[in-house]
């Protein structure tokens, strides 16, 4: 923490001069945005059945994308954390791969996985006829394969930051593993689990690479928001601008919110 | 596009003239003076193959130009266009993409230097059993199309209308290569593609032909920007692709001429 001596001290002009023009590389862009919104039609272009049914779709797959994040990420954020396993330190790296990973190569690598003619796509549409690629199914997992890293990272920092103590203290007194587990531990790192959930839940709202390339686009089965942009910048940019002022605003919202936690938990 | 400038461009350039017996061609080894520099050429996906070989044997008549190939759907160049991104050569798979960037007073004076055809593309070995567009209708394949905005999507959806299909569309891809990738991959059991785009897989993908009454022509016009930043190399490289020379390599890709 700074002393209130340091923190009232003028900040030096370079410093401020430098740090304006990196705060205008993420303003600008906004600002482009906003000059183009067709303010008076918004509401109608925001009507539009092309624009509903990717906003349902969008938030049905995001969500369904951060529970199925939640009920695997979570417990493998606990291995990485707490276990010593031979190749944990790997398992850490491929965890935050699609962190970094183009979004287009991880829908590319899911189809080879999960395709109709992937490893395991394959045998399980023989054995079940299922096909992931082109479903609504395909997009959630596109969202889950790019926005789990959020989460997975977040539990694992703070349990990892997390003094077991606790825990211990909890056993002595006669908690069981699962009891300590959901009566202490989750209580104490339930900012960085929230935290992690809606960045989690953001990034998969937004995702547009891997769904893309894995689900393809269909309005009303694979075409979420960020699809439909990308279709309506082509065919009508007053919905793409409309649609565009949708995704910011949804997803500022809720990183200005979380922006004081998620710095805490990291 | 530098390779070009080495042996493996010359090689290609008399390969070329040999191929050709050497007719009217004069290939100027000399570079004409002022054509030099970066040429940015915004190109039709559909155009990927040929277009490389097109600037390949360019660069070698024209040393000191480097053609940058900018290769994405006509609706996505058109839109890059109109929001000021720069260009020298803009080669459009349809003619209304063209038009509205010459509407927008960006391009003048556009010609058409190429046709093409659509035909139904199948990955290898067709196991779905695909005939003709008819199959489109079925709900139980898996049918790809090129997205609306795309000069192929718009052509294919003519074709089917056509031939009074329906589609039962599986996906809306955003380019013809986006389309093809993912039928080579077995993920999708038919799309419609241009009968090049299949000439241009080395048989991962089958080719149905559409009958020529549902059948729809490309005509791919290409024009200079009117503020191309390197003007004289952008009219050098339109002339080189509608002359004998540019012609005759656009034709080996599966191209027609005008």
């Amino acid at each position: 923490m700074t002393s209130p001596r340091l923190r009232s001290a003028r900040p030096p002009v370079l410093l401020v001069v430098l740090g304006a023009l990196g705060l205008a590389v993420f303003v600008v862009p906004l600002l482009g945005l906003l000059a183009r919104t067709p303010w008076s039609d918004l509401p109608d272009l925001l009507a539009g059945e092309v624009v509903t049914d990717a906003l349902r779709l969008s938030l049905v797959t995001s969500i369904a994308a951060t529970a199925i994040a939640a009920l695997v990420g979570i417990p493998l954020a606990w291995l990485l954390a707490r276990v010593e396993f031979p190749g944990r330190t790997v398992a850490r790296g491929i965890v935050t791969l699609p962190l970094v990973l183009p979004p287009v190569v991880g829908g590319a690598a899911l189809l080879f996985a999960l395709g109709r003619r992937g490893l395991i796509g394959e045998p399980l549409n023989q054995a079940t006829g299922l096909v992931l690629p082109f479903s609504t199914w395909g997009v959630v997992i596109a969202n889950t394969f790019v926005a789990m890293p959020f989460l997975v990272i977040s539990v694992e920092g703070a349990l990892r930051s997390l003094d077991q103590r606790y825990e211990g203290a909890a056993s002595t007194l006669g908690a069981g593993r699962w009891t300590t587990l959901r009566r202490v531990t989750l209580p104490m790192i339930a900012p960085s689990l929230i935290a992690g959930l809606v960045l989690t839940w953001a990034r998969a709202f937004g995702e547009f690479g891997a769904t893309i390339t894995f689900a393809g686009s269909l309005q009303g089965r694979t075409q979420t928001l960020p699809l439909a942009v990308f279709v309506a910048l082509e065919s009508d940019r007053d919905t793409a601008v409309a649609l565009s002022l949708v995704m910011v605003a949804v997803s500022l919202t809720v990183l200005v919110v979380l922006r004081e936690r998620w710095w805490k938990a990291l | 596009m530098t390779f070009g400038r080495d042996q493996l461009g010359l090689a290609i350039t008399f390969m070329f003239l040999a191929a050709c017996g050497g007719n009217q061609m004069t290939t100027t080894t000399v570079a004409e003076p002022g054509i030099e520099g970066e040429l940015l050429v915004s190109a039709a996906a559909s155009l990927t193959d040929a277009l490389t070989e097109v600037a390949s044997v360019f660069e070698t008549s024209h040393p000191e130009v480097d053609v940058v190939l900018n290769l994405g759907s006509s609706s996505s160049l058109r839109e890059q266009i109109l929001e000021g991104a720069p260009a020298d050569v803009f080669a459009s798979a349809n003619t209304s993409n063209m038009d509205q960037v010459v509407q927008a007073g960006e391009a003048a004076d556009p010609r058409i230097f190429i046709t093409n055809l659509l035909q139904i593309a199948v990955p290898a070995g067709n196991e779905a059993g695909v005939t003709g567009l008819a199959d489109f209708a079925n709900d139980d394949l898996l049918i790809g199309l090129c997205a609306e905005a795309a000069p192929c999507g718009d052509f294919g959806r003519q074709a089917l209308e056509n031939a009074g299909v329906t589609p039962a569309i599986d996906s809306n891809e955003p380019d013809v290569r986006a389309l093809l990738t993912k039928i080579e991959a077995g993920e999708l059991d038919a799309g419609i593609v241009y009968l090049t785009d299949i000439a241009s897989t080395a048989g991962t993908v089958e080719g149905i032909d559409i009958p020529e009454e549902h059948n729809v022509a490309a005509n791919y016009p290409i024009a200079v920007m009117l503020n191309a930043p390197n003007p004289r190399a952008a009219d050098a490289f339109v002339a080189f692709v509608l002359a004998n020379e540019g012609q005759a390599i656009l034709r080996e890709f599966g191209f027609g001429s005008p």
